[in-house]
Formats: structure tokens, sequence, C-alpha cells
């Protein structure tokens, strides 16, 4: 069998930025937060010292029949509401559901269910406990449901890898149509984590910003003035396609999706190994299996989540990988804007990578007032930058808790 | 206590709720497997919820044998307490 080559041609999501890809695309140009407050009830009820999050933008009731949000956790509700966009988008092909698959990714899965159903148990006794809870808060309910709705039956994934699952699992899809076990993969990350005892947690390790007199200037990675991420949440896929599938059904092709490249740290389990030893190795992968060399890559979708510490570490990590080439690259951190949405973090930043090859625009991160002398990278900032014509790639990192690296390469077509 | 109008209704009600089906088709010779298309977790949730409603306990053994709404119905009407 020759060589299989895998595009992209479907995005859907729902963001703290909009309900579709387009709303939260123009809002990623537009230079948007999506930092709103918490509710005020939760806030004095638990006390917590962050009082701002980006929520999602869109009530998934609206999109959503009422038996559907009783019988799907939160994150199943958005990865199913990103699903259907994605489809839609990508033509809403017609194909054997044998060679349809589905890789959905989470860094929490059903949290919101597993604690409402304790409370239940509590308060109200067994028999008051959902039957459904169950397969409402296993970390594979998304792609269960999405699998389920969609028909598909070339087999249905969850990469769970902290807050790098939603890029993992665009691997994974690309890796099962590369095998020839399926034409077509809808691919991402979801997350729902908004739950009081998410931010307490995120708050004991002093990984949250605590700016809460300016949410909206909170997430701002790369700054001097950066104390810590801003909660995000909601989901990013795209339909993964073989690319003489994509050419026979005249379908529109956004990109190439190039290659993945991963490895661990082993280093601790939160913090990232300071040199970048790691994440460089992924980088490299990503960009030696897709046939590049560094040269070739323009743009950078970084993980840059706004802490102090794991800002700077990618920053090396980038360095540490290209060299003086990295100062060819255009590094977006698209964070700023969205927030951290942790296990779909990777997911939604591969469709702004996707987005920005196609449109051949790097975004400008909101924020970066100050930005930090430790970073050694060509920061987009202010302005969108414009890139270049011809062949163009873009890189996409994602890093997760567990000293998880995956970097993903995606180029025009 | 109910009468026999009434339970239907509020059950025909919880049945919407779970499932989304128009409570119109919820009637006394349906079969809530066969013409309902309502599995076994829907069952349960249906029955914890009639159980509220209407001050029965439904035991688990006796679930099996409400194969038709009308089977619910008269179990729920004849052990109200």
């Amino acid at each position: 069998m020759s060589e299989r080559r895998v595009v992209i041609t479907g995005l859907g999501a729902t963001t703290p930025l909009g309900g579709t890809i387009a709303e939260t695309w123009e809002g990623i140009l537009a230079g948007r937060s999506g930092a709103k407050p918490l509710p005020e009830d939760m806030l004095e009820r638990y006390e917590l010292p962050v009082h701002f999050a980006c929520t999602i933008a869109q009530d998934p009731s609206e999109v959503l029949e009422k038996v559907q949000i009783r019988r799907m956790d939160p994150s199943a509700q958005y990865a199913v509401i990103a699903a259907q966009a994605a489809m839609v988008d990508a033509g809403s092909p017609e194909l054997d559901p044998e060679r349809l698959g589905v890789a959905i990714g989470t860094g929490i899965g059903g949290v919101w269910t597993l604690l409402d159903q304790w409370d239940v148990l509590r308060e109200k006794g067994v028999r008051r406990v959902f039957p459904l809870a169950v397969p409402m808060l296993m970390p594979n309910t998304s792609s269960g449901n999405v699998s389920l709705l969609l028909g598909a039956r070339a087999g249905a994934h969850t990469t769970v890898s902290a807050c790098a699952s939603g890029a993992e699992s665009m691997g994974t899809g690309y890796e099962m149509i590369r095998q020839g076990r399926a034409d077509m993969v809808v691919a991402g990350g979801t997350e729902a984590a908004m739950h009081p005892i998410c931010f307490a947690g995120f708050s004991q390790m002093q990984a949250l910003s605590t700016r809460n007199d300016d949410p909206t200037a909170a997430s701002r990675p790369y700054d001097t003035g950066r104390d810590g991420f801003v909660m995000g949440e909601g989901a990013g896929v795209m339909v993964l396609e073989e690319y003489e599938h994509a050419k026979a059904r005249g379908a529109r092709i956004y990109a190439e999706f190039a290659a993945i490249g991963m490895s661990a740290d082993a280093h601790h389990i939160t913090a990232p190994e300071p040199e970048g030893a790691g994440a460089s190795r992924a980088m490299l992968e990503a960009v030696e299996r897709a046939g590049l060399t560094a040269k070739d890559i323009v743009h950078v979708n970084a993980h840059a989540t706004s802490t102090p510490v794991g800002d700077v570490a990618e920053a090396n990590a980038i360095r540490r990988a290209f060299g003086a080439d990295a100062d060819g690259m255009a590094v977006s951190a698209t964070k700023s804007m969205t927030g951290h949405l942790l296990g779909a973090a990777g997911a939604l930043e591969g469709l702004f990578t996707t987005l920005a090859v196609h449109h051949r625009v790097a975004p400008a991160a909101i924020n970066v007032d100050d930005l930090d002398p430790k970073i050694d990278l060509d920061v987009v900032r202010g302005e969108h930058r414009t890139l270049p014509d011809g062949d163009i790639a873009a890189l996409n990192n994602s890093f997760g808790f567990g000293g998880h690296n995956v970097a993903f390469v995606v180029k025009s077509v | 206590m109910a009468d026999q109008q009434e339970i239907l209704s509020g059950l025909a009600e919880i049945v919407n709720e779970e499932t989304g089906l128009d409570p119109a088709e919820v009637q006394m010779d349906k079969s809530f497997t066969d013409d309902l298309d309502i599995d076994s977790l829907s069952m349960m949730t249906i029955v914890v919820n009639a159980e509220e409603k209407f001050g029965v306990r439904i035991p688990d053994d006796e679930v099996k044998n409400l194969a038709t709404v009308g089977d619910a119905v008269n179990f729920i009407q004849s052990n109200q307490g």
C-alpha cells in the first residue's frame, strides 16, 4: 500500500468565544477575551480564590434536545456539538460507517456527573442515583456518544494525557487513516471542568491566575506580569480524511495533517523539564516525520498557558529544537483569548493552526504588554502576521501534566 | 389517591421527560420495550421517578413484570400508600 496522506476537511467547535468555529476564529482575529465572572453563589459557598474563567459562550440546550442534555455529561454535550458541526462543515459526506472513526480526548472526563451523582447518593440514597451515571462519567463518554450519533464504526478512541489529550487524539485519528483502519475520522478534544473542585485543586497548585480585578487581562502568556492560567471549557473537533478520498468527493481541503511527534519528560508529575529536552524531541520528531526541516515551519501555535514556569520551558524547548531557525517562526499564544481548555486545548488550537495555514495569518496574542526577556521567540502581538505564500507548514504544541509532550505539523496543500 | 387516568398521564409525563416521547404515545396497551423502545436503564429512571411521584415502592424484582404501560399503571394503583 502506498503512503496514505491525511487532510483536514471539516472543523467544528464550541468555545468560550462562540458556539461555532467561525465565531471563535472571528473572536481570535478580533482579539477578544473569553473570560467571564463565575457565579456569585459558587464563589461565596466555596471561597474560591479565583473569581472568573473562560466559560463556554453558548448554552448547549440551544443546540441539543432536552433528552440529550439529560443523558450526556457536559463534556460529551460539547463534543457532540463540535463533532456534528465538523461533519456538516465537511459537507455531510456519506460513507461506509465501518470506514468512519472517532477519536475524542479529554483531560478529566465526566467530572460533573461523578460529583453530582455522589451528592445524590449522599443526600437522597442509592435509588436516586441516575442509572446512566457510569456511562456519563467515564472518560470515553464523549467518543462513545459521538460514535453513536454519527454511526461511526471504524473504532472510537479516547486519549487521556491531561492538557495534551486533544492534540494526541488528532494524532490517533491520523494514525487510523494512515494504517488503513478508516478513511475519515472525527478527531478532537473536549472538556467541561468548571466544577468548584477543579478550581480548588488547580488553585492549591498555584496554577491559576488570580487577577480578579481584571479577568480579561488575566491570561497573558509570555508577559512579565503573568501569574497562572485561566480555566477554559469547550470542544474542538476536526474531520481528518484520506487525501484521495477527499479529492474524489471534491471536498474542501483546509490543510494537510502532516505528522505528529510525541515524547514523555519523566521529570516531574506536573513541572515541565526546564530545558525542554522532551518537548523539543516531540517537535523535532513531528517536523522530521513530516519530511520537512525547521526552515519550512513558519508558524507555531504554542501551548503557552500563561504560567510563569511553563511558558519559559516551552520557549527554551522551541529554541533547543530549532536553534536560529526559530527566528523564522511566528509564535501565537491563543490561550490569551480562549483560556486553557485543558483536554480540549490542543484540539481547539489544532483548529487554529489549521485556519492559520489555510488563511495564511498567525493570530496576535492579547495582553502581552511587556514581553518577558526570558522568552527568546518571535511572539505575534499587537497585529496579526501574514504568513508567506507558497508551501508553508505550522507546528501545534501541547503539553500535559504527567510529562506528556505532543506536537503536530499542519501544512498547506 | 390517583385514579387510573391520573396515573397514566403522570407516567406519560415521566416517560416524556426521560425519553422525549410524545406523552400521547404512552397508552395502556403499549409495551415499554417493543413499542416505546425504552431500554432497561431508562426504565430504572422511570421507575424511580414514578415511585417518588406516586408514593409507591416498586421492587427491582417487580420491574421485569411491568411489560406494558398498563401493567405499571395497575401496579401503582393497587400499591399506592
